[in-house]
């Protein structure tokens, strides 16, 4: 086992182009990605917006005005910024609902990260460390999720009780804690073998000591990059579930439900559709930039590449 | 081989059998399963038959062993919005979503693999950065958007392709592009991260040397082994046709089976749903199954682990 962890760039690596331009983009991309504060300031402004919706928001999410329907954004003739992002059919004010639905979405990807997150984390922890039975039982149950079609059985549940907050938040956390599992275990498995760990347990510590405190801060940089990495497919597909009718009630100012009210008006009032896109293209593209750097502050090694 | 096909056909039946066991578990969830599966201008006869064919007076295993073989045998209760038997609804729309899911797999594989091996030759040229670009956009962005976006633009602004039905080629154009276009982005990134590994290889090195072309290494020597790393996400691909299949037939209103899902939620109509999600689910399974076998057939190394 070599002690030496030197930093060797591996061939595979992206070197530089020649061309100018493009020379541009990459090392302007290496420094997003090695400090992404244009990404990161987009998550805290979610945060902000989910958790102050009501000061920040100009408007009533859910009371319309047939009157003010159909406003264009300020930018656009006929736009005011009484409306900076303009109003939906029923007179809507479009920026306060997609300031709502900031909250929805961190709602939902807050209770399915932390409740899959610590569900799977101590799953594979104990599955990992048992072995056995526990671990057989533990990874069937793996196989079991990935393989079941996630969609269609969501289409089942909510048509038999209906839609809600509480039963999406359910159905995601039951399918969204298998990754932290599978990864969570296949790290307690080497660690396990790992002489702090005998030491630890000849010492006489029990397993649960042995556990939570010697192998679980070694597997939380892990847990970490899968968590941020997941929040982002978790929005899109929360708001894909909303879209389609079967995520959260059709009043809440939701981003999927308001991309689905847009779509009779596309040829009358394109921004209706279009906001609540950019929304949710903004913050997944946020999260999966913290989980990028997230991985690299754990685990240097996967340094894409080095710029002087 | 043949203990991995038998080990992998009985995880395929488990599960399709849990997922029967879910569906049927929830049609008992909500009280006497006859609300759902009789509607309100149901007579006091048929009501009394129904619990006499479901068996409610018998154990919950028998039920479900009834209802179970109804299923085997395609029988999944009439619809209660269009009043005719739940299987034949599916039966008539299984032809467009197969269509448009054959479609999209072809642009998915025609764009994806391609663009890949280019992106990877040419490393840090224009192309590259463009299509890396194309796929970080596919997999930033939910699915039903990229469908609306494509209608604002092509349809409703341009006028130059019609957006919904199924009426002809040119409905197919949207359509399977936006449905392709998530899987392509997958296949684009692992068909890139695996060529860009072989190209590295001491082989292609030794095909250099000799004077190979580099059409030749590319395609013959590099491609072929490239193609491998591909297949393990086929299975993503499968789920995220799935789910794309549900969300882009409601965006273009196309006359498939996932529309009809959608539609029976609204209605309420829960036998029409059941049977699609048990058929679905079973056909995913299946496929995913294919691959899995097949893969086990190309790489020695599972097959004989």
């Amino acid at each position: 086992m070599s002690i030496e962890a030197t930093y060797v760039p591996s061939p595979l690596d992206d070197t530089l182009p020649k061309n100018p331009v493009l020379r541009a983009l990459r090392i302007g991309w290496v420094w997003v990605r090695r400090y992404p504060i244009v990404p990161f300031a987009v998550l805290i402004l979610m945060i902000i917006c989910a958790l102050f919706a009501e000061q920040l928001s100009p408007h009533d999410p859910l009371r319309g005005n047939l009157r003010a329907a159909f406003i264009p954004p300020v930018f656009q003739e006929g736009g005011t910024w009484e409306y900076p992002l303009g109003t939906d059919h029923q007179g809507r004010d479009v920026l306060s609902r997609a300031i709502y639905g900031a909250r929805i979405s961190t709602i939902i990807s807050t209770a399915v990260i932390l409740a899959g997150g610590i569900g799977g984390t101590v799953i594979g922890l104990v599955a990992g460390y048992r072995g056995g039975w526990v671990d057989q039982v533990a990874m069937r149950a793996v196989d079991f999720t990935l393989a079941m079609p996630f969609l269609l059985v969501a289409l089942v549940v909510v048509v038999v009780f209906g839609q809600s907050l509480e039963l999406i938040i359910v159905l995601l956390i039951l399918f969204g804690w298998d990754n932290f599992a599978r990864v969570v275990r296949a790290e307690t498995l080497s660690l396990r073998e790992s002489d702090y760990v005998s030491y630890a347990r000849i010492q006489g510590a029990s397993q649960a000591r042995i556990l939570f405190r010697h192998i679980l801060p070694g597997v939380v940089g892990s847990v970490l990059v899968i968590g941020s990495l997941r929040v982002g497919s978790l929005i899109l597909t929360e708001s894909t579930l909303s879209f389609l009718g079967v995520g959260v009630p059709p009043d809440t100012p939701a981003w999927g439900i308001m991309a689905s009210d847009g779509r009779q008006h596309l040829s009358r009032a394109w921004w209706i559709s279009t906001m609540p896109g950019i929304a949710i293209f903004l913050v997944v593209m946020g999260f999966n930039f913290l989980g990028d750097w997230l991985r690299d502050w754990f685990d240097p090694r996967l340094r894409q590449l080095r710029v002087q | 081989m043949w203990r991995i096909i038998v080990n992998r056909l009985a995880f395929g039946v488990a599960i399709v059998l849990l997922i029967t066991i879910v569906v049927f578990g929830l049609s008992r969830a909500a009280g006497d399963p006859r609300n759902i599966y009789l509607d309100e201008y149901a007579t006091p006869e048929a009501w009394d038959a129904w619990g006499e064919r479901m068996g409610l007076d018998k154990p919950l295993y028998v039920q479900y062993g009834v209802w179970l073989w109804d299923t085997l045998r395609g029988d999944f209760g009439e619809s209660l919005y269009y009043d005719v038997p739940s299987i034949r609804l599916v039966r008539e729309r299984v032809p467009n979503t197969l269509q448009l899911g054959g479609v999209a797999f072809g642009v998915a594989i025609l764009i994806g693999i391609p663009l890949g091996v280019i992106s990877a030759v040419q490393r840090g040229s224009i192309i590259d950065y463009s299509v890396r670009g194309f796929a970080l956009l596919g997999q930033s962005v939910p699915v039903f958007w990229i469908g609306i976006m494509m209608i604002l633009v092509f349809s409703a602004t341009l006028g130059w392709l019609p957006s919904s039905r199924n009426e002809g080629w040119q409905h197919f154009i949207m359509p399977s592009i936006a449905l392709g276009w998530l899987p392509a982005a997958g296949l684009m990134r692992i068909t890139r991260g695996a060529m860009l590994n072989i190209l590295d290889s001491e082989y292609i090195k030794l095909a250099r040397a000799k004077g190979v072309s580099s059409g030749k290494i590319i395609w013959a020597h590099g491609f072929r082994n490239a193609i491998i790393p591909p297949l393990t996400v086929a299975a993503l691909i499968f789920a995220a046709f799935l789910t794309g299949t549900v969300v882009i037939e409601t965006v273009f209103a196309w006359p498939g089976v996932g529309r009809l899902a959608v539609q029976s939620i609204k209605n309420n109509d829960f036998p029409v749903l059941s049977a699609i999600v048990i058929l679905f689910s079973s056909f995913y399974i299946l496929l995913n199954l294919i691959v899995d076998l097949l893969y086990a057939q190309l790489d020695p190394r599972i097959r004989l682990d």
